[in-house]
This record gives C-alpha cells, structure tokens and sequence, in this order.
C-alpha cells in the first residue's frame, strides 16, 4: 500500500471519538461498494450485446457519486482534499461520454479502489472499530455477565471457561488493553484507509497534469480576452479623447498663426482656446495612464501606492501592510488593481464609515483582505467589480473570497501565489 | 531671483529656463538627474528650486527624494515640485518637513504662464502652492460625519484657495468679494474644524492639510 499521496501529519478533521463510529460505518460502505464493483463488472462486456450501455449509463454515475462521497470523507480524514481526476468529455453525447469514460484510467482506478476497498479498506476500517467497540465491551463486561442469564456472556472464549459474576471482574482489564491499542492504532489504521482511497482515488501524476493544463487553457483564455478589452478601451479611449483634442489644438494654433498679424486678439482667444484644449488632452492621458499602470505604483510599489489609494477614500481607511520586499511587476499590478476594485466597490455600494486593509506574506502567497463596516450583502455577480477581480486573480492562479452577510460587515479576501524568491528587496525609501 | 531648475527632459527642461529668464528670474544651474539635484541645492541656495518628481536613474520619484533630502540639510529651503500627476501621498511628503516655502503642481499648470510665476514666487517667498487637483481631492473626502461637511459651499471654496496657498486678498480677487468678507469665512471655517485661527499663511495651510490628510 502506497502512503505517498498523503501528507505528513496533517491534522484530522473529526473529534477522536467520533472517530469509531465512521470507521465503522466506511467499513459498511466497503462492503456496499462490492455491488457496485460487480455491476460495473458485469456491464462492461454486456457493451458487445449494447445492454451494457444503458447499464453504464446508470452505474458509472453511481459509482463516482460514492467514490466522491468517499474523497470528502478521506479529505477530511487525511486533512487534505482529494481532487476529482474525472476526464470532461470534450463533445456532447452518449456516446462521446461513454468512449471518454471508458478511456479514462479514474473509472478503472474507481473500480480497483471499490475491489480494494471491500478486502484491505474493510479490514483496516473495522479493526479500527473493533478496538474501540471491544474496549466498551470489557469495561461493563461484569455488568452484562450480572443482567444477562447464564450461558450467554459468562462463557467467553467458547465456553472454554465458565466465570461467576465476581470473576467476571478478572476481564475489564482486557478493556484497558484494547483502550491502548485503539488508542495507539485507531486512529492510523483510519488514515491508513484513507491513504489507500487516496492513492486510487486521487489523480495520477497525468491526471493531474491534465487537470492543471484545462485549467491554465481557461485562466490563460479569459486573460486573452481581458487583455484585448483592455487594449481596445485603451485605443478607443485615445481615439476619442486626447488624438481628437490634440487635432484640434493643432488646427487652433494654425488658426491662430494665421491670424496673429490680421486680429491679434482673435489670436489670442485662439491660443487659450488652443491651451485649455492642450491641458484637457493631458489630463485625459493621465487618467489613461493610470488605468494601464498608476505612476505611484512604479514609484513606490504596492505598499505606497495602497496606502495613496487609500488617501483618496471619501472615509477612514486602515492600511497594514508586511511585505519582505516588492513581488514581481505583474502580481503587484494585479494585487493594486484588485484592492482598488474592491475599495471603489465599498465606495460605490457598502455605505461604509471605515475600512481596512491587510497585505501579508505568508507560505508563498499573498494574503490580502480588505474589510468594510457597511451594509454588506456583497455577492459575485458576473459583470459585476468582484467578478472582475476575480478574472484578473484567477490569471496568475489567484482566489477571491466574499465574507459578507446582509447588514455587513463585508470582508473581501484575496490570495495570490507569490513566491519568497520573487520578492525584491525594497530600496529604502529617503522619505521622512 | 536665483533658481535651479531640475528636470529631464531636454525640451521641457529649455522652455522652463526661457520662461523663468524672459520673467527676470536667475537660473543659476538646470540639473537632468536626481543625484545632482542634492548637491546643486545644496550648493546654490537658489532663492526656489524647480524640481520634476521623476528623474533619472531610477525615474521614478528621485525628484521628490531629493527635495526632501535637500530641505532637511538646508531648512525651508523653497521648493516647487512639478508632476505629470499629482498624489495626496507626495503632498503629505513634502510637507510633514513643516514650515512653508514648499509646492507641488501638476506641469500642465505651466501652460497658464501667469498662474504659474505667481505660485513659484509664492514658494520662493515662503508660501505653498499646492494644486487645485490635491486640494480637491482633499475637499471630496467629506463624509456624512466630518467637520468638513459642516462648511457651507462658499466656506469649502474659500478653504481650497486657502489650501492652495492664497492670501486672503488672492482669495477676495479670485471669488470677487472683499477682503473682509473671505477673513469671516476664514474665521467662520477655523471656528467650524476647531483651527485656533493664525495670521501666518503656512500654518493656516499646514493645519488645515494636516487636519484633512491625517484622519
């Protein structure tokens, strides 16, 4: 039995005593899945006289829902999730289902798992049990020997021994013995059963592989699409306001020029005209700017251009920030834009007094959270701000998370993969 | 009136020169990095020093780096920083050194020759020039329970021509009033934000900006 898959200590999720009782129970589940085992089994070669297909039809589907009953179980057990490995059909239809599913190593992993389960799962799970269950039996063995009638309990051992209710009493140490194993064992023979699950039921190395490149195909996909929103806004935005302002300025001051020696105070009204127009253009393309890369960020980094983000607010807002240097361009582009989506969000929606927000660096990602104390209710909408956040995250395999029940308070939690290495150490600031 | 000027971009940098020359200022050195800004202050002691916020090596905000270093080897020494864009942040900067004689100003403020000589004599005379643009960011801060949002609209313009670094009769030319009329408001603004009212320019602009940035 291979342990690989699972993680070092990882704390287990269920309280010791319960601990048992789903033993037990997985080791009824165990013998359930033998069913399912031989009615796959069965199916397959009735494909050639197509009863096989309907047949599939219905039991592959059972035996992954109770495969992925039994992955939330192990993840809890073991502490770590067990990702689903299914392959996705890539056209509609039966049969594309059925020639994808057939192909797809996780059905037959499924189907060795439900075999090994029923033999090594079903041992482990209930030896884990039995400890347990022998222990309560020991410990109140005078008392089931005292209310029982003679023949039924006060003959252990088949009936090798025959003890009076006194002598009866020479057993309970017996519980404390089977109290040590079980709690010595019990709980590892559990995640040594999870193990086993986890080792067929996880994705194999091309498994995951597949998984992990569906994934980037999609994130990679909506930054395509993202990024060329964001060029077209760009261009149009230039088409439309600082190109045309800068055509008409430079017709102005050809006016202008024209007319300086015929009526120089029409030139003159002209070369205002031909200034305002100069300084409107300008601020256009610094708005402009600011939307492709805020010029603070590139002075000061996130920490600098947060806390400026949050001078700007119409309310109180706390910034704590701990970063052992600046990470890279990109993922502080991506992090400012996220924070500065999600406090004009607060501004737009929340009715907010104060907030706050706090950037940290902890296990290669970056934490960040921005709280508010208005009115929550805040949902990811497609279209919406946090929707949009969450594309611009999901890019560089970020998450976004939304605490916000109605009447608030709202907490907005990012995290971006950000590794120590990545980090450049911040030239000290001059600054008093 | 002796001037240093910093900035590097050459045509800019040319036309700044010919600007501040053709209205009887002195440019004594124009600088086109950071590292020898610090030094040529230092050295001159120009009556007021115009420095753009991004300079080279590092293009970003060596400029205001080095006003800031420059300031705090030579007190009060009158500088106005001029930015293709303007941040509370660098504001709050400049001026936690305290005392006046400082600016900061979007460039394109330039353009308007007038309004432009008049701020960098305000500096060079110990005043602030802080622009429009910070002060109405500022002013846009008032919530539902501030001080702030207890100003009547006369009272909030009245006070961003204050912060910007007018005198009273700037203000009284600016809004066509009297001069008396805009010291009641003034009065009446002091009393409303809780500002033990000054005669001193800066500290009137100092307070009120420290009292909006520092919530």
């Amino acid at each position: 039995m291979t342990m690989t898959q699972a993680p070092p200590q990882a704390p287990m999720r269920f309280p010791r005593l319960a601990q048992p009782f789903i033993a037990l129970f997985l080791a009824v589940l165990a013998e359930l899945g033998i069913a399912f085992f031989v009615l796959n089994v069965v199916a397959v070669p009735l494909i050639a006289v197509w009863v096989g297909i309907p047949l599939l039809l219905v039991f592959v589907p059972c035996v992954r829902w109770f495969a992925n009953c039994h992955r939330t179980l192990f993840g809890a057990i073991t502490g770590t999730e067990i990702p689903r490995p299914y392959k996705k059909p890539p056209l509609p239809g039966i049969l594309m289902w059925l020639r994808t599913t057939l192909s797809d190593p996780a059905t037959w992993r499924d189907i060795a798992w439900l075999l090994a389960n029923a033999v090594v799962g079903f041992v482990l799970t209930l030896v884990s049990a039995v400890f347990f269950f022998t222990t309560a039996f020991y410990l109140i063995y005078p008392l089931l020997v005292g209310v029982t009638p003679h023949g039924v309990f006060d003959e252990p051992f088949g009936g090798l021994i025959t003890l009076s209710f006194w002598q009866s009493f020479g057993m309970v140490p017996l519980g404390l013995v089977a109290f040590l194993i079980w709690y010595a064992v019990g709980e590892r023979l559990l995640k040594a059963d999870a193990a086993l699950g986890r080792s067929l039921l996880g994705p194999t190395e091309s498994a995951k592989l597949a998984i992990r490149v569906r994934e980037l195909s999609e994130s990679r996909a909506e930054t395509v699409d993202t990024q060329a929103a964001e060029l077209r806004r760009i261009e149009r935005d230039l088409h439309d306001g600082a190109q045309a302002r800068l055509a008409a300025l430079s017709m102005n001051l050809g006016m202008a020029e024209e007319m300086v020696s015929r009526d120089p105070a029409q030139a003159a009204a002209l070369l205002t005209e031909a200034r305002e127009s100069a300084s409107t253009a300008l601020s256009e393309l610094r708005d402009l700017v600011r939307g492709i890369h805020p010029p603070v960020l590139a002075d000061r980094g996130l920490e600098g251009a947060v806390k400026a983000l949050a001078l700007t607010c119409p309310f109180k807002v706390d910034v704590t920030i701990e970063l052992p240097g600046r990470p890279p361009a990109p993922v502080e582009s991506a992090a400012y834009f996220a924070v500065a989506e999600a406090l004009a969000n607060i501004v737009k929606h929340s009715a907010a007094t104060t907030a706050w927000i706090q950037i940290t660096h902890e296990s290669e990602r970056l934490h960040i959270l921005v709280g508010d104390d208005g009115v929550g209710g805040a949902t990811v909408r497609p279209g919406g701000g946090l929707h949009g956040i969450e594309r611009r995250l999901n890019a560089f395999d970020g998450t976004l998370t939304v605490a916000s029940p109605t009447g608030g308070p709202t907490t907005v939690i990012m995290e971006l993969p950000c590794e120590s290495s990545s980090l450049k150490i911040t030239p000290s600031s001059g600054t008093a | 009136m002796r001037v240093v000027i910093a900035e590097d971009h050459a045509l800019l940098r040319d036309g700044l020169i010919r600007l501040l020359e053709a209205h009887d200022f002195q440019v004594v050195e124009a600088v086109d990095n950071g590292p020898r800004l610090v030094p040529a202050l230092v050295e001159h002691r120009p009556d007021v020093a115009v420095v753009d916020v991004r300079l080279p090596p590092t293009f970003t905000d060596e400029g205001l780096k080095a006003a800031i270093e420059a300031r705090r080897q030579v007190p009060n020494l009158p500088i106005l920083v001029l930015s293709q864009y303007v941040e509370q942040l660098y504001a709050r900067e400049l001026l936690t050194g305290g005392g006046g004689a400082v600016g900061y100003l979007l460039k394109d403020r330039v353009s308007n020759v007038a309004d432009f000589l008049d701020s960098v004599r305000r500096v060079a005379g110990g005043g602030t020039a802080m622009d429009p643009d910070v002060i109405g960011q500022l002013l846009a801060r008032n919530t539902r329970d501030e001080p702030i949002s207890r100003l009547t609209p006369r009272e909030s313009e009245v006070l961003g021509l204050m912060a910007e670094g007018r005198s009273n009769a700037a203000i009284a030319a600016a809004l066509f009033v009297t001069e008396k009329a805009v010291s009641k408001h003034t009065n009446n603004i002091f009393a409303k934000l809780d500002l033990p009212p000054s005669e001193d320019d800066n500290r009137r602009v100092m307070a009120v900006l420290t009292y909006l940035s520092s919530r």
